[in-house]
């Protein structure tokens, strides 16, 4: 569906992506994890073609968007991450309007209307100003407005970022529902827990980089042990401490609030902790997650 | 109720086939912006019109007493400032709908990137855009003469059509820069100096109230470069039935020269601010 080889991205004489090769099959969830910055928006905006890629090779349903950028289009679903509803029009108007630039007519737009705003539960909202609808609605119906076209890919660049774990839960649902229905999906985020969710398959980006590439379980089992225990110490005491339990686990890490032990067997790290005298003023054993690779791989934390 | 609507073998997104067909596509955005924003409309449209020509034309006209010669051939001052009005509506429809309107879709709603996800291009949103404020002008300036005629102000019928068809022409003329304009801009506090410096300057001193003629003749020949003195003079050459048609000919050309330049330069700014 999607391919980009050595595809890079530079703005001015800044590189935002440099150099990346993806592979995106039919039916899967794909994901790019990364913090703020990463390029994560710059590869998304190229594969829709609203972005000139300055090298490297990018084919999307097999054309090059440089050539064929409408009719790319006209087969993609777009949810970016500002939203660009109309806020003066109402839920419907805007699915109407949008469903008109992709050359459907009225009739089947309506249609398909009727069925998006049941699946995103804002049927009720029909009729309402998109100013009165909250951040999940908004988002939502940001998701409708993407399915219109029936696209086979949909692309969602950070889909709940800024919204609360509920509605975020909502979304996840739809989109789950989307994936089985065999759309696929190509999202970023830079939430470990949306990325392990909803993805197949993810790349974790940095600097315009990928840097790791896998499943979610693949990459954790990769770049991670099972468990990790947590120690919370007195604050600044932690750099220090790090010295005398560094030898218990396979590998440490140092953040500012706690130390990070990785283990196949978290709690007899603990033990063994405890065994030397130290006391933690908490200590947490918990399964490895995304966040683990990205820390091991960057050295630094995902959301800061 | 959607298996009602939805036919049996769904119909494919496309990507469209011209220009033409492109713009087409967003002829229901028009649509639901036009029936939003109506009533507002109607005011601007009919009742600010009506205005201007009791203001301007029967209370302050019936002080002016001016030999038809110094007033391009017209009889009463109402006759004169008449066509001059007509064009300085269009014009300020053309600032009305390509300041703000074009700054909230650029960057305050985001929607020209919502167009551009779609299979449309810059070249069909500008097309539909300003296809928009034609219509727009032409309904506008279509109830103004109208009203003038009520007025009893015309002596030709043919003049007063052809000068109606014109406001698609004077409207364009003033589309596309300032499109341009509002494309170029990074904030609206750019659009006090057009108002300022632009519009107003040029609905004062482009012929519409008085001959440029009495600015003097440094004044008058700077007077002749402002596209609305164009808009206004064939105007009112037609409302007048006093048509010059080498004049009428170098009016056409100005004006067809800066709406079609600006045009394709708004939408070359506009892929560029869109695509990057
Ligand atoms: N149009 C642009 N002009 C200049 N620099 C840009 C432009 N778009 C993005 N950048 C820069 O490129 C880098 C990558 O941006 P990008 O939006 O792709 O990151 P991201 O991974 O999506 O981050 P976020 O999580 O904040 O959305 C950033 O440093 C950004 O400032
Ligand atoms: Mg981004």
């Amino acid at each position: 569906m999607i391919s980009a080889r050595g595809l890079r991205k530079t703005f001015g004489d800044f590189e935002a992506v440099r150099g990346i090769d993806v592979s995106v099959r039919p039916g899967v969830a794909f994901g790019f994890l990364g913090p703020n910055g990463a390029g994560k928006s710059s590869t998304m905006r190229m594969i829709c073609c609203v972005s000139p890629p300055t090298g490297g090779e990018l084919r999307v349903f097999g054309m090059d968007p440089a050539q064929d950028g409408p009719k790319i289009k006209a087969r993609l679903g777009v949810c970016p991450q500002e939203d660009t509803l109309d806020v003066e029009l109402n839920v419907y108007d805007n699915l109407y309007v949008y469903g008109r630039y992709f050359g459907l007519p009225r009739a089947e737009v309506k249609g398909r209307i009727e069925e998006l705003l049941d699946f995103v539960q804002l049927t009720d909202k029909a009729k309402a100003k998109v100013d009165d609808l909250s951040g999940g609605m908004k988002r939502r119906l940001t998701i409708a407005r993407s399915l219109i076209n029936r696209p086979e890919i949909l692309v969602l660049d950070e889909p709940t970022t800024g919204l609360d774990p509920q509605a975020r839960h909502v979304i996840w649902d739809r989109l789950f529902r989307l994936k089985q229905a065999g759309v696929t999906l190509l999202l970023t985020t830079h939430y470990m827990d949306e990325a392990e969710q909803l993805c197949d398959e993810l790349v974790v980006m940095d600097q315009g980089r990928i840097v790791a590439h896998g499943t979610p379980l693949g990459l954790i089992r990769d770049h991670s042990t099972r468990e990790v225990a947590e120690l919370r110490f007195g604050v600044g005491e932690h750099e220090s401490l790090a010295a005398k339990v560094e030898d218990l686990a396979e590998r440490i890490e140092v953040l500012p609030d706690r130390l990070l032990l990785y283990s196949d067997d978290g709690e007899s790290v603990i033990e063994a902790v405890h065994g030397r005298g130290l006391t933690p003023a908490a200590t947490l054993v918990r399964r490895s997650s995304l966040e683990d690779v990205f820390l091991h791989l960057t050295g630094r934390t995902l959301v800061d | 109720m959607a298996t009602d609507y939805a036919p049996a073998t769904p119909s494919t997104p496309t990507a469209p086939s011209g220009l033409v067909s492109g713009a087409l596509r967003m002829v229901d955005y028009w649509l639901t912006v036009a029936a939003r924003t109506w009533k507002g409309a109607v005011v601007t449209t009919f009742v600010t019109p009506f205005l201007y020509v009791l203001a301007l034309g029967v209370l302050l006209g019936g002080f002016i007493e001016a030999d038809p010669a110094t007033l391009d051939g017209a009889t009463t001052y109402l006759a004169f400032v008449a066509p001059g009005m007509v064009a300085a509506h269009s014009m300020n429809i053309a600032f009305a709908e390509m300041t703000y309107p074009v700054m909230g879709m650029l960057k305050w709603q985001r929607i020209y990137y919502s167009m551009i996800a779609s299979p449309l291009a810059p070249s069909h949103i500008v097309l539909a855009q300003v296809a928009w404020v034609v219509l727009r002008t032409l309904l506008a300036c279509g109830v103004f003469l109208l009203v003038l005629a009520a007025f009893g102000v015309f002596d030709t019928f043919w003049g007063v059509l052809a000068a109606w068809v014109l406001q698609g022409l004077v409207v364009l003329a003033f589309t596309t820069p300032v499109l341009l304009f509002s494309l170029s801009i990074r904030g609206e506090e750019s659009f006090a100096l057009i108002f300022r410096l632009g519009m107003i300057p040029l609905t004062l001193f482009s012929g519409t109230f008085f001959p440029i003629g009495n600015l003097g003749s440094v004044l008058e020949k700077i007077a002749m470069a402002s596209p609305l003195w164009h808009g206004v003079d064939l105007t009112r050459m037609l409302t007048l039935g006093r048509l010059d048609w080498g004049v009428a000919a170098l009016h056409v050309v100005y004006l067809v020269v800066l709406a079609a330049v600006c045009w394709w330069l708004a939408i070359r700014k506009l892929a560029e601010r869109l695509v990057s």
